[in-house]
């Protein structure tokens, strides 16, 4: 089997390292390099455990070979937190109680910043559609749906774009944010208030890009 | 509604238990910095990797291992013949043991590597150990195996029928074991004056319980001291100890096996697999640390599915519609050979929950167990009672349907009144507390149950099909008292242990022999334990998991944590104050008598000036310098707590769905769950079990089932093929709970981890079943694809053959 040498820049890191043609990037970020916080938890790129960010973008690492991320930026769950700070996700996570043995979770949160990084105020549904390469066999997903719109209220505007609750039911404290960010009014209408479809989201939100 | 979590920090030691705090866990587990079994690196560390049955049912001629021998970084390869060598670690049997013997069993024999007959695809013959991980599984491949292939059987009936294949010289008929639990004269008495029988068939189907961390074992042989140290993904690190030690030949004391974070369970994670001893035997052998880690396709062909029933069962009612009796036969699949809570699961976890929430004055039920070709089966989330609370609650649904009655009011006239209580069942168990009405009105309440029907017809008249369907379950968790447990064939006792040690500092250490994987015991342990001592809940540390640590624990499973483990701890913690109490009335100058114990301080009765807090209690008593007569130095104390009964959770879950009879596609409406489990340590973390129980649930309804061809070769051998569900499949929950706490336990917990999965699966089909009466469906088989939907409206006919319904009279007015 060939050997490269090649260098992956991790969570900010520089690392040189020879690995076979056939390595997986997460094995080669586990065993090789120390990133045990990307899981593995299939081998057919299904359950999204393994998800990191390659260049901005979530791709699953085990199906994507080490060589192929010769030369790129990957951030792992490791690298979410900036200066001893949690990152809006991860703090989401713990709040809303949005995992149990943890497993699925780096690759959860991985792809929940790819999700609010595309769509600041994703609705529930929005939420679990784009979490559709993610499996979680703890949760039953309802407090990592929550986890999602906790972390997206606490990184945009605070407006939610399906009609203000946090979930169906629930009015426990989660108003909208005040972070000078515009406050939306929220009111109750089923299925939302249909104020902010299309384009009207992205009037009022704060700035829809950033995922910190 | 859903609860809001507290920061710890927020809450004071009054108020800990009880409250919906954050858990410690996930800190840890959000960083990345919790460390799982294959995420364990030892120094010149090797890698097993095994070579399994590529057929469902063969006997072995030969296995060539030469090739394999000679590959890159192969280290050895290893066969049954190596495992009984003179010059090989010896000693131990390498035959998996069952832990649960019923009278009738066939124990037969189940050895960790076959010799020269293979049971199922996935049955372990070879084991091969190299420098990394991609050359062991490379060589693996490389193994020859001359098969001689034999007809397999993978149905339950079909395997005990005349014509199938021999699976085990030692279990005639493929008979694993042949059970009955009731009184079958009374039984069919009742049925003779019956005014109205209802019949069902059921198949519960099996499932894979894909917990999301496939099983991995590191071993750690040091010849030096002969220890045996190892890392596995274990539910239960004490049972695991035993069982290996007497598996490989390793002294029991000698072998530590501890559970680093492990990333669910569901039950697959209790057995003894061959994997974790072949891995401990070849780092004995070659004195090098060794890992082996599951594939995902690897865990389908070996972790024990679950459920697995074909079921007829028939219920009797009198004129005014109360059940009278109850009879039940039961097929149930237990696989190739007999893994470790096996016998249980079908028997004693399943019959003793046939009456459900009623009143039931005749039961009868028959169970024979089967070996067939697939993974031997046994516990996953539920164990028994799902397929017990399904049943009942699918006979009920229909028989209500039958005789005309609103399924609601024949539930209720049909509940275990609250004032029967304890109340004693027609199979063996005495349910402790209960009011099911008051779940039942709740989720009536929720469901706006009033109006359903009218929205409901209206709907139709618009070519929509609603449906609602209920499930009052109640399952018997707490695992388990252990005198009865031996009397019903355990080989084990089932109470569990703990250690409250208060260090000289005044903070606290609490051990207890369960082993959480996702449920938050360190949360919820610490909130126990600090309240009782009255001390910070930041001043309490929790250790599971270690069999260094822990005295001999049972592990987590059967929802037994809380209300065993739990109680355990109470139990330490209470002895601990009752030292501390005498120690403070030494150095107070008072009599014990007089000792008021509140908020962590000891008080004189009367003089609330003198006092002492816990803490100065705990130093004092490691100073020694100053203690009463004949109390020995020191603050902890150990407890084994061997409850007195099961514990009873029980519940109304409820489902309104959509059915769309042109795509077969269902969609939810609602989804309600009202569950009493007792009183709760924590709020979020028991809604948090509810929600997953559910996603479970309704995994089984839907979407999941293990199928194996008539080779036994199995077919939905990976994610692609099995479906797990996703975010978007699982609907909006909404949880609500009602408080009767057990009478049984100084907690007046019940358990809740397996609720869930046990309600949903039935509220779902009743739903559905519900949707489509109108086109005479009265039953879809689980899991209820839109092909299998599509397929019982067209047909027009019931499960039961009955009548095609004329489709002039579709409610649409003949659109199809």
């Amino acid at each position: 089997m060939t050997e490269h040498d090649i260098t992956l820049t991790v969570n900010g890191t520089e690392h040189d390292l020879t690995v076979e043609a056939r390595t997986l990037l997460a094995h080669a970020l586990r065993d090789e390099l120390g990133y045990t916080g990307t899981n593995i938890g299939c081998e057919s790129s299904l359950c999204g455990a393994c998800t990191v960010e390659m260049d901005g973008e979530a791709v699953k690492s085990c199906t994507a070979l080490a060589v192929q991320a010769d030369g790129t930026e990957i951030t792992t769950v490791e690298g979410l937190a900036e200066g001893g700070e949690m990152h809006a996700i991860q703090r989401a996570f713990q709040e809303e109680h949005g995992l149990q043995c943890g497993y699925c979770t780096p690759g959860m949160m991985m792809t929940s910043v790819e999700i609010l990084k595309e769509n600041p105020n994703p609705t529930r549904e929005e939420i679990r559609e784009g979490l559709e390469g993610n499996l979680c066999r703890c949760t039953g997903y309802q407090n990592i749906v929550n986890a999602v719109q906790n972390a997206a209220e606490s990184m945009g505007s605070g407006a939610v774009a399906d009609g203000g609750t946090r979930e169906e039911g629930n009015t426990a404290g989660d108003g909208p944010a005040t972070d000078g960010g515009t406050v939306v009014d929220a009111c109750d209408a089923p299925g939302g208030c249909g104020c902010f479809d299309g384009d009207a989201v992205d009037d009022v939100a704060d700035d829809g890009g950033d995922s910190r | 509604m859903s609860i809001e979590s507290l920061d710890p920090d927020e809450v004071t030691a009054a108020d800990i238990l009880g409250s919906a705090i954050e858990r410690r866990e996930d800190p840890a587990l959000i960083t990345g910095d919790a460390e799982y079994t294959d995420d364990i690196q030892l120094a010149d560390m090797a890698h097993m990797s095994v070579v399994r049955s590529r057929y469902g049912h063969a006997r072995i001629e030969g296995v060539d291992t030469s090739e394999a021998e000679e590959m890159p970084g192969v280290i050895g390869v290893y066969t049954h013949d190596d495992l009984h060598r003179e010059d090989t670690p010896g000693g131990g049997s390498f035959e998996l043991p069952t832990g649960w013997l019923l009278p009738s069993l066939n124990n037969v024999s189940h050895p960790v590597l076959a010799k020269d007959h293979v049971r199922y695809q996935g049955d372990a013959i070879a084991v091969v150990v190299a420098e990394d991980r991609y050359q062991a599984a490379d060589a693996a491949k490389a193994v020859d195996v001359d098969y001689d292939r034999l007809d397999a059987v993978t149905n339950p009936d079909e395997a005990l029928g005349e014509e199938a294949p021999a699976l085990h010289d030692d279990a005639e008929g493929n008979v694993a074991f042949d059970w009955k639990i009731g009184d079958e004269e009374k039984t069919a008495e009742a049925f003779e004056s019956a005014a109205h029988t209802t019949s069902i068939d059921i198949t519960n189907q099996l499932v894979i319980p894909n917990a999301m961390e496939p099983r991995a074992a590191v071993a750690d042989y040091s010849p030096g001291t002969d220890e045996l140290d190892v890392f596995m993904t274990t539910q239960n690190p004490h049972l695991h100890r035993l069982l290996m030690s007497g598996v490989i030949g390793h002294p029991e004391h000698k072998l530590s096996i501890t559970a680093p974070e492990v990333g669910g369970g569901f039950g697959s994670k209790i057995h003894h697999y061959g994997d974790e001893a072949l891995v401990s035997w070849c780092s004995k052998l070659l004195e090098r640390p060794i890992k082996w880690t599951a594939t995902r396709s690897e865990t389908y062909l070996t972790d024990a599915p679950g459920r697995g029933h074909e079921t007829e069962a028939e219920i009797a009612m009198n004129d005014d519609g109360d059940v009278i009796g109850l009879r039940v036969d039961t097929r149930a699949n237990l696989g190739a050979y007999l893994s470790t809570f096996a016998p249980a699961v079908p028997t004693y976890l399943y019959g003793t929950l046939l009456s459900g929430q009623y009143d039931i004055p005749a039961i009868y039920g028959h169970v024979t167990g089967a070996f067939t070709n697939v993974p031997p089966v046994d516990a996953y989330r539920g164990a028994g009672r799902p397929e017990a609370s399904f049943l009942v609650e699918r006979l009920m649904n229909r028989a209500a349907n039958e005789i005309g009655m609103d399924p609601v009011e024949f539930r209720k006239r049909n509940f275990v009144p609250d004032d029967a209580f304890p109340y004693e069942t027609e199979v063996a168990v005495v349910y402790d507390s209960g009011e099911y009405e008051k779940p039942m009105n709740e989720a009536l309440d929720l469901l706006d149950y009033e109006n359903f029907r009218e929205r409901q017809k209206q709907a139709r008249e618009e070519g929509r099909y609603l449906g609602i369907g209920f499930s009052c379950y109640i399952e018997a968790c707490g695992l388990a008292p252990s005198e009865l447990a031996g009397q019903l064939g355990a080989q084990a006792g089932l109470w569990e242990s703990s250690v409250v040690r208060f260090h000289p500092s005044g903070t606290v250490t609490a051990y207890c022999g369960t082993s959480g994987h996702g449920q938050g015991h360190s949360t919820t342990y610490a909130q126990i334990v600090a309240n009782e001592l009255g001390v910070d809940y930041d001043d309490v540390e929790i250790v599971e998991g270690d069999t260094d640590e822990i005295p001999h624990g049972m592990g987590t499973y059967g929802s037994r944590s809380a209300a065993v483990g739990g109680s355990s701890l109470v139990m330490s913690a209470r002895k601990v104050v009752d030292k501390a109490t005498e120690i403070a009335a030494h150095q107070l100058e008072a009599d014990p008598e007089d000792i008021e114990f509140g908020d962590g301080e000891f008080t004189v009765a009367g003089a609330p000036d003198r006092g002492m807090a816990i803490q100065e209690v705990a130093t004092q008593s490691y100073l020694a310098h100053d203690m009463p007569d004949d109390t020995e130095p020191g603050l902890e104390a150990t407890s084994f707590y061997d409850p007195d009964n099961f514990v009873f959770p029980f519940g109304t879950h409820a489902a309104i769905v959509e059915v769309d009879p042109d795509t077969g596609e269902i969609s939810f409406e609602k989804y309600v769950a009202v569950d009493d489990v007792g009183n709760q340590i924590n709020p979020k973390i028991v809604e948090g079990q509810v929600h997953g129980g559910v996603a479970q649930g309704v995994g089984q309804a839907l979407y999941e089932g293990a199928e194996y061809d008539d080779n036994g070769t199995l077919l939905t051998g990976s994610m692609q093929d099995y479906a797990v569900p996703k975010a978007e499949h699982i609907p909006e929950m909404t949880t609500e709970s009602t408080v009767t706490p057990s009478p049984h336990n100084p907690l007046g917990v019940k358990g809740v981890g397996e609720a869930g999965t046990i309600a949903a699966p039935q509220a779902i089909v009743n739903a559905v079943t519900d949707a489509l009466e109108p086109f005479g469906v009265e039953s879809v088989e689980m899991p209820m694809t839109p092909e299998r939907v599509w397929k019982a409206v067209n047909e027009g006919a019931t499960a039961d053959g009955g009548e095609p319904v004329d489709e002039t009279d579709a409610a649409d007015g003949g659109d199809r």
